[in-house]
């Protein structure tokens, strides 16, 4: 059997993976968010009250907190048809503020509290399954005529019109596909954690999701998972290393350094 | 007359948010970075004001100005250690942005380690004379915190409107490269702007400190969300866009509790701000130059 602490890091790089693909999604379509961490709210407690208080299977809770946490990237995304760049950044920053203050008066599910009694689902190989799907999925889109356009739509969007791409449909569809993973993403969490509260997926969440997808690079879908990797493993390391009363000091300067070092992430921006 | 008292309040809550917006904007405008790091700095101002408070005593006119001087240093070297070494290389737009959160992270566990973790209260009390004008209450605390904030604004306004250095910074704003050549020492406006954006920074994090008696190093990320609220919603990059802003999310929070709920407090300012920009995708003031982003 493997070491349970090694097990939870690796279930945790399975699931940052997920999230930072949720993220890499809507970035190569040139739509950046801080919000991710909303969605992943969002997949967290609809999947986890479903299986405490409904008692349904684990499967379907995961594709209902998915399709849920989708249909509003959907509504969510229209209206970044409009505003671009800093805005849509600050905008999906307040998203994520939105549904977490909506957790947090939201009666049946525990509201400020918190909801327990998630029962565990988010086994190794649950998270390597579904790890796997998603970074298929991505592989998939990129070689595809979708995927071509959207790079097309994140390099140039004028350019991208012209030659017959709808920007609406390719944007509004990515911008849901990347919430619908982060709803997935969350339903993972709460299955592994079987406490959730609105706390964890605050602006720090969202804020650690871009940073996962930039540190690595947000050129490929390749990057985005090794920076997820990078980012669970690192504090770890750095647990071990004897530093675990300035770990997010250390943490803070390794992310700077690294920015300096190599400003197109770690892996770069290879198209 | 309820309507009215809240409105009082919630300008003098907004005033602060304006003090942080203005850092905000300030440093979008010379450099095109979200400064992310910008509420821990607010948060400094406020623990090192207090330390000094205890240490050296003295009122209001100690705090500030070493709340001041401790947030305009760590300002500056915030983009001295983690934003001009990336500026100068060519990287992801983003990469300076991340390099800030970074920068926040830090400051935020020296704060807990130095200062401790737990909330605490503000010493700088003042007699508390409470004015009744026609219905309305107003306590000493509000009025101090208006004139600083509004006395503050002000003198920005005079300061890049009238003074050579502050026509500098405008045209560093407007663009950089023709600033340069034109002779202006970019550098130097650029730690100006740092500097000046921090001060206000930290002058609002004894504002807020006082007129909710508590501090904690965790101060600075809700209030860096309001700020970056209040610029998105006055425009990127405008100085008195971010004035409004501030005011407007001040009013808006204050006037949802009161007739709303006060569990919801944080989130109207968003739903204002998610309908300005459907509406006004740039902002109140904001000009078309950075919609692009």
């Amino acid at each position: 059997m493997l070491d349970p602490y090694i097990e939870s890091i690796l279930i945790f790089v399975g699931i940052n993976i997920v999230l930072s693909l949720s993220l890499y999604l809507p970035v190569s379509a040139g739509l950046l968010s801080l919000g991710q961490g909303g969605f992943m709210a969002i997949g967290a407690y609809v999947s986890g009250y479903m299986t405490s208080v409904m008692e349904m299977p684990f499967w379907l809770a995961l594709l209902a907190g998915g399709v849920v946490a989708g249909l509003v990237g959907l509504l969510v995304g229209i209206p970044s048809l409009r505003i671009k760049g800093v805005y849509l950044i600050i905008m999906t920053m307040g998203f994520g503020e939105i549904v977490r203050v909506f957790y947090l008066n939201f009666e049946p599910t525990g509201a400020a509290s918190g909801m327990g009694g998630i029962p565990v689902h988010t086994t190794l190989p649950v998270v390597a399954l579904v790890t796997a799907c998603v970074l298929f999925l991505c592989y998939q889109i990129r070689g595809s005529r979708i995927g071509r356009a959207l790079e097309a739509v994140r390099e140039d969007e004028l350019a991208a019109e012209v030659i017959g791409i709808n920007l609406t449909q390719v944007k509004v569809a990515i911008f849901g596909l990347g919430a619908a993973v982060a709803g997935i993403g969350g339903c993972l969490f709460a299955h592994y954690a079987t406490f959730i509260d609105p706390g964890q997926f605050g602006f720090q969440r969202s804020a650690e999701i871009f940073i996962m997808v930039v540190l690595g690079g947000m050129g490929n879908f390749v990057g985005a998972a090794i920076g997820a990797v990078v980012l669970t493993i690192l504090p770890e390391l750095l647990r071990i290393g004897g530093m675990q009363e300035w770990r997010m000091t250390f943490f803070g300067v390794l992310l700077v350094i690294i920015m300096i070092v190599r400003p197109l992430g770690l892996i770069g921006a290879r198209r | 007359m309820l309507l009215l008292q809240q409105v009082v309040n919630g300008v003098m809550l907004g005033s602060t948010y304006s003090l942080i917006a203005i850092g905000y904007t300030l440093v979008f405008g010379v450099l095109h970075l979200i400064h992310l790091a910008h509420g821990e700095v607010f948060m400094i101002g406020a623990f090192v004001a207090l330390q000094v408070v205890l240490l050296a005593g003295g009122g209001l006119g100690t705090a500030l100005p070493a709340a001041a001087v401790a947030s305009a240093t760590v300002g500056v070297l915030i983009y001295l250690v983690a934003v001009k070494p990336i500026m100068a290389r060519k990287g992801h737009l983003f990469a300076p942005m991340i390099s800030t959160i970074g920068a926040g992270l830090v400051l935020q566990e020296l704060a807990t380690r130095i200062f401790g973790g737990e909330q605490v209260g503000f010493p700088v009390q003042m007699e508390s004379h409470v004015w009744h004008v026609g219905g309305i209450t107003i306590t000493s605390v509000q009025v101090v915190i208006l004139t600083v904030s509004l006395g503050l604004m002000l003198a920005l306004h005079l300061f890049v409107t009238m003074t050579r250095v502050g026509m500098a910074m405008r045209a560093t704003a407007e663009s950089m490269v023709i600033s340069h050549s034109l002779g202006i020492r970019s550098d130097r406006i650029i730690l100006l702007t740092f500097a000046i954006a921090s001060a206000l920074a930290g002058i609002a994090g004894v504002l807020v400190g006082m007129s909710f008696n508590s501090i904690s190093p965790y101060m600075g990320v809700d209030m860096g969300i309001k700020g970056l609220a209040a610029m998105l919603l006055g425009g990127l990059g405008n100085v008195y866009g971010a004035m409004l802003g501030g005011l407007v999310i001040g009013v808006v929070e204050v006037i949802s509790v009161g007739y709303l709920s006060s569990s919801y407090r944080d989130a109207f300012a968003f739903f204002v701000i998610i309908a300005v920009l459907l509406f006004r995708p740039r902002g109140i003031f904001g000009s078309t130059a950075h919609v692009e982003g």
